[in-house]
């Protein structure tokens, strides 16, 4: 056998750790296991590629290299757990950024002939979506770390701006994949790109983040598996689409569970600053408002608890607080458990890492489809800075949020919802459940609020 | 059948089964598998090395260097992450 062959084997070999692994993340008794499989995929691709090529300048690739590994690693160690939205769309952007690096070297490389039709439209894709994704990436970022406004920009011309670049974009792109070897033409096309990603994401609001982070991650997939055909390496089309499939069915679930469309995300202007003006005026009716004591009562002689977090939780930082509450009403032998929203954070499964974090044990996480059915024999839900997605307004089909994926709080014996004040959520209704006769509203700063709450548990 | 063909068919056939397993992942595991999956597109680190190991010109040598330096963030970033999220994971 000779060495091109062992090689493809080995690729080979690496293409089946990736889908192993990835399919090992289904449980999670295994996903350990199945991501540390994945990153040995990873380093067989890497040193068959590094054996198979002759690298010329070990220096700059060793240099560049470790550069990486430390910023990721130190990165990775660092983070905080409610900030691992902001972490993947870094992550996401760096990895489209690299897929642009490499259509652009490959295109420089080429640059002195004719580029050949087929090389040239490759290059232009892997441009193109690497770009976009790189700087799109960072405006998320920037939206989900607050330096960028989470609001949803719009101007005038919105539209037929984009329209312009987008077209520019096309002629360049046509032109470059025809095999024009114009290096300032390519230079103006990754410009191109670039500002489209910023254009892309500015006009989308903060909260449908978990669309736009699962999209990006769809793109970076997109954008390695594009270079992939760039180079004729199939090791990077296979994983390249692994990733591309795994961010769209993760958008296709946000889009679901917040019940829009993808169109309505990208061009809809969702949250946007004009919207405030239509908001309902909130907190006419009379609610039933406790204090600590009174909740702690309740939930202390319920039989059965179920917890609905939401990124208000998250916020306040109350999760560890939370975790306390739930082990002293576990003493009492109070049955709690979690139904969890899929948009109850700032990327898909996140309040689930949340609670992991916090020790909360997995099997007591409950997803929509499993915690709906439970609430009619519930006695006590806690809600806790959530909103629209316990708003029952979502069966009226008249309501603004008609037929958005809703847990059924309202139809547990008794409701507590902790929360700052009576205001609208983000889709700007009013939440008739506040208003309910089994409503007990319990008003104050999660993180105090829930401390209260342990304090008064304990004592009850 | 030219090299792009054959492509073709292992992006689409990578496709399909890739949407086969991941949608078997269930809701309380999809933060681990964005981070996952977004590690694994750091495999764009292949691609990278292998443009700057043929590198003739300085531009070439920079670019390729840089997409190293970008993947890699990626790549080890992405899996330490996913394992630190994954340990957290635990059982009654």
């Amino acid at each position: 056998m000779n060495t091109a062959v062992i090689a493809h084997l080995a690729l080979l070999a690496s293409a089946f750790l990736f889908v192993s692994g990835i399919k090992q993340l289904s449980s999670p008794a295994t996903a350990r296991a199945g991501n540390a499989r994945a990153s040995l995929a990873m380093l067989v691709a890497v040193v068959v590629t590094l054996l198979e090529n002759q690298v010329l300048n070990w220096p700059s690739v060793a240099g560049a290299v470790l550069l990486g590994a430390l910023a990721g690693g130190f990165l990775a160690r660092t983070i905080r757990m409610t900030a691992m939205p902001q972490l993947v769309a870094v992550f996401n952007g760096l990895g489209g950024g690299a897929s642009a690096a490499v259509a652009g070297a490959e295109f420089m490389r080429l640059g002195g002939g004719a580029v050949a039709v087929g090389d040239g439209a490759t290059i232009v894709l892997g441009t193109l979506i690497g770009a976009v994704t790189l700087s799109g990436s960072f405006v998320a970022f920037g939206k989900l770390q607050g330096i960028v406004t989470g609001a949803a920009v719009t101007y005038p011309l919105q539209k037929t701006a984009n329209a312009v670049l987008f077209a520019g974009i096309l002629v360049a792109g046509a032109a470059l994949a025809a095999g024009d070897p114009n290096p300032q033409m390519y230079v103006a096309l990754a410009g191109a790109a670039l500002v489209l990603g910023v254009l892309l994401v500015l006009p989308i609001g903060g909260a449908d983040m978990p669309v736009v982070v699962s999209l990006l991650n769809s793109y970076s997939g997109l954008a390695a598996a594009a270079t992939g055909f760039v180079l004729g390496n199939m090791i990077l089309i296979i994983a390249g689409a692994l990733v591309g499939a795994s961010g769209l069915i993760l958008t296709q679930l946000m889009c679901k569970a917040m019940n829009r469309s993808l169109a309505n995300v990208a061009f809809g202007a969702f949250g946007a600053a004009a919207d405030t003006a239509t908001r309902v005026e909130a907190g006419r009716r009379p609610v039933r408002d406790v204090d600590a004591e009174q909740a702690a009562m309740v939930l202390a002689y319920a039989g059965s608890v179920v917890v609905v977090p939401g990124y208000g939780l998250a916020v306040a930082q109350a999760q560890h607080e939370l975790k306390k509450v739930c082990d002293l009403l576990d003493e009492r032998g109070v049955t709690v458990r979690f139904g969890i929203h899929p948009v109850a954070g700032r990327m898909p499964g996140h309040m689930n890492v949340l609670l992991a974090e916090s020790d909360v044990p997995y099997d007591r996480l409950l997803d929509l489809d499993e915690v709906n059915p439970e609430f009619d024999g519930t006695d006590v839900v806690l809600v806790v800075g959530a909103n629209d997605v316990v708003n029952p307004a979502a069966r009226d089909p008249q309501s603004a949020i008609a037929g958005m994926p809703i847990l059924d709080v309202d139809r547990a014996r008794t409701v507590i919802v902790m929360k700052r004040s009576l205001s609208a959520g983000f889709a700007g209704i009013d939440n008739d459940l506040f208003y309910r006769e089994n409503t007990m509203m319990f008003f104050g700063d999660a993180r105090q609020a829930m401390s209260d709450l342990a304090r008064e548990v304990r004592e009850a | 059948m030219s090299e792009m063909m054959i492509g073709l068919y292992v992006f689409v056939l990578a496709t399909l089964a890739g949407k086969e397993v991941i949608s078997k992942v269930p809701p309380t595991l999809h933060t681990p598998l964005m981070s996952g999956a977004n590690a694994i597109s750091g495999i764009a680190v292949v691609g990278a090395l292998v443009v700057a190991g043929q590198a003739n010109t300085p531009v070439v040598k920079w670019l390729g260097a840089a997409g190293i330096a970008m993947a890699t963030v990626n790549v080890v970033g992405g899996f330490m992450v996913t394992d630190r999220m994954l340990r957290m994971f635990r059982k009654d």
